[in-house]
């Protein structure tokens, strides 16, 4: 009898805690459905790491600006630095997908990057936002990619086509001898000789080794109107202290180039040397919106330095999320997630922008830029600009 | 024929460069024995110190220069007590695994103190643009280097050919036991030539902040260049280093100039040329120990 009496209560405890124990569940599930993950996998450390910096700074203002929920779902992202290794990448990609069960996978410093998660992407049917990377093959690679950045093709088709229309009849290249300085020379050439113009020397730099003297020289040799010049962005530095050592600047011929090189984030580092340089590009922290004006002043309040074309890839990219999420009533099934994001228009920073329905790529204006001193300072001042500019990588095909 | 002045005069200034960034190497590892891959570290720390200086403390350019080379010093005069001379009497494969493992650590903690991107120091304007010689276009900052530098290289010939210090390290080097028993403060010789050798590293590196760029990854791209010099020069003495420096200097400029498309590989094909005709260097003998 006694034993039977103390049986009772206990198991009625344990039925109690059973059930205590299911409802906890229940609410963890509950509340595992009101987030949406968004795993940010970005270069925090080594040579790409202002490009992480930038837009990890610029994701972080604008959920501070538009609260962090959206169609009653909360965000919460999960950073990931993969030092700009593709191997990181993939590994942090899966684990982000398997173990975290992100609805998202973003970022992607650079191209390999970008490719090493595709499969995974395509697989688990994520989508992959990609706010960097600029080859013009990423899109093509999984049908979940949808990319906020831009396409070296988009800049550097567009100045050679700004350089053959406007009294420039011969240009000398320079580029850094790796897939992206090929892509520029490749659809600079393409555009600038179909408009008339040509390319009287053609210099491929080593990526490793940056004393640009002897390659200066060879340029001042040609006798140029301009240089056409794409080189990694921390060597836009170099080239352009030593152009001016050389007194290129001088005899005349002009700098021009896809504006990577005159990148917001370095451009005051390079000094006077600068001045005058012209270059094709989607972004300007100069660039005369009051959006722009707004978004410069809360991204220097929060971080003490200007944002560059990086960051608003990277404030682009968490919109094209928020208003996908808006779109599809919260629901994170990757297939509607994609196709809310297709034909999206929207004001960004940069201008007018939208996704491609066609390619998930980015349409935006491409702004020919000079460098100019504004309050002491230097900025690519926008002087002309192309529409609404496809990926001319992909509108040949 | 001006343009090949030019090119010549730009090779010069590239070499010279290169002698004062490894000649330190040159000394640790033909004199000590040492294989030192972390001497990139010391020139990078020598040309932070004088951006620091420059740039943020408002210090002159020609100032800053002889702090940069005081800096790298006491850094290699500390490290050389508290963990080099632990392993001069280790394998080769322990130094390099050692001091490869400094480099990282070097290129982890400048990344997090400076940040990655890569800075320049602000330069006096008399030191920019070019002077016209006689249609020979000659760059100002390139010239400041050669002075510079070729004054070095005499100073340190001398000091090692005629002085006292120069007859002691000679004589450690030669046969570090009987140098010992003549009396010689071997270790103290020893520990102050690295010092010395991290002092020029880091001299060398604020100079070529503006040539070659710093950034945190300075001591890894780098480090080939100097074990080239190294390599080619032989390293039992600092003529053959310096020599091979302007030789791998023109070299290089000139091949970039007139071959582009092979640039890079022309101080490659230098190096195996010289090392095939001359294994030990161009002013080689075998180690001394």
């Amino acid at each position: 009898m006694f034993n039977g009496k103390k049986r009772l209560p206990r198991a009625a405890v344990g039925v109690a805690i059973a059930g205590a124990l299911g409802s906890i569940l229940a609410l963890a599930q509950a509340q595992a459905q009101e987030t949406v993950k968004i795993g940010l996998i970005l270069p925090m450390t080594g040579g790409q790491a202002s490009t992480g910096k930038q837009i990890d700074n610029a994701v972080k203002l604008y959920m501070q600006q538009k609260g962090d929920t959206v169609a009653g779902k909360k965000i919460e992202i999960i950073l990931k630095d993969d030092g700009a290794v593709p191997d990181n990448t993939k590994r942090l990609a899966q684990e982000l997908i398997v173990n975290d069960k992100v609805h998202f996978i973003a970022g992607f410093g650079v191209t390999p990057a970008a490719l090493a998660a595709a499969p995974l992407a395509t697989q688990a049917k994520v989508p992959e936002i990609v706010m960097a990377a600029g080859t013009s093959i990423i899109t093509e690679r999984s049908p979940y990619i949808v990319r906020t950045s831009f396409t070296l093709a988009q800049s550097s088709t567009i100045i050679g086509d700004w350089a053959a229309k406007n009294g420039i009849k011969k240009v000398a290249t320079l580029t850094s001898d790796y897939a992206p300085g090929n892509d520029a020379l490749t659809f600079f050439k393409q555009n600038f000789t179909a408009g008339g113009g040509e390319v009287v020397e053609e210099v491929k730099v080593p990526l490793a080794n940056p004393d640009f003297a002897p390659f200066l020289q060879r340029m001042k040799d040609a006798k140029p109107d301009a240089v056409f010049v794409f080189v990694p962005a921390g060597q836009g530095g170099s080239f352009m202290k030593q152009y001016a050592e050389r007194g290129l600047d001088k005899s005349g011929i002009k700098v021009i180039g896809p504006g990577d090189v005159m990148d917001d984030d370095l451009l005051n580092g390079m000094g006077d040397a600068a001045l005058g340089a012209v270059t094709a590009h989607l972004y300007s922290a100069a660039h005369p919106s009051a959006m722009n004006k707004e978004f410069v002043a809360a991204y220097k309040k929060a971080f003490g330095n200007r944002p560059g074309f990086m960051a608003v890839s990277g404030y682009d990219g968490i919109h094209l999320i928020y208003e996908a999420l808006k779109k599809t009533g919260g629901k994170t099934d990757g297939d509607a997630l994609v196709e809310a994001m297709k034909g999206m228009k929207w004001e960004s920073p940069r201008g007018p922008i939208s996704i491609d329905p066609e390619t998930r790529d980015i349409v935006q204006n491409i702004y020919i830029r000079k460098v100019e001193k504004v309050d002491g300072e230097l900025y690519n001042v926008e002087f002309a600009t192309f529409e609404a500019v496809k990926d001319a990588g992909k509108t040949k095909k | 024929m001006t343009t090949l002045f030019t090119i010549l005069f730009d090779g010069v200034a590239y070499g010279m460069l290169l002698f004062v960034l490894a000649c330190g190497l040159a000394v640790t590892l033909g004199l000590m024995n040492f294989v030192n891959l972390a001497h990139g570290a010391f020139a990078m720390a020598g040309g932070y110190v004088c951006a620091v200086l420059v740039n943020r403390s408002g210090w002159p350019f020609f100032a800053s220069l002889p702090l940069a080379f005081v800096a790298s010093a006491g850094i290699g005069a500390v490290l050389e007590r508290a963990l080099y001379r632990h392993l001069y009497n280790r394998s080769h494969l322990d130094q390099v695994l050692f001091s490869v493992g400094l480099v990282f650590m070097s290129v982890a903690a400048v990344d997090y103190i400076m940040g990655s991107s890569r800075i320049f120091i602000k330069l006096p304007a008399a030191l920019e643009g070019q002077v016209d010689f006689f249609g020979i276009g000659i760059g100002r900052y390139r010239l400041m280097i050669i002075v510079i530098c070729g004054l070095l290289t005499a100073a340190l010939q001398l000091v090692l050919a005629r002085t006292r210090f120069g007859s002691r390290l000679r004589a450690a080097v030669d046969d570090p036991r009987a140098a010992i028993g003549l009396g010689i403060n071997v270790p103290q010789v020893f520990a102050f030539t690295f010092a010395f050798g991290c002092g020029l590293a880091g001299l060398g590196g604020a100079l070529s902040a503006e040539i070659l760029g710093l950034d945190p990854y300075f001591p890894l791209k780098f480090m080939i260049y100097f074990l080239i010099v190294v390599t080619v020069g032989g390293s039992s003495s600092i003529t053959g280093p310096f020599l091979a420096s302007l030789l791998l200097g023109i070299g290089d400029v000139a091949g970039k100039y007139y071959v582009p498309k092979l640039g890079p590989f022309v101080i490659y094909t230098i190096m195996i040329v010289i090392l095939i005709w001359r294994p030990n260097g161009l002013f080689g003998r075998t180690a001394a120990r």
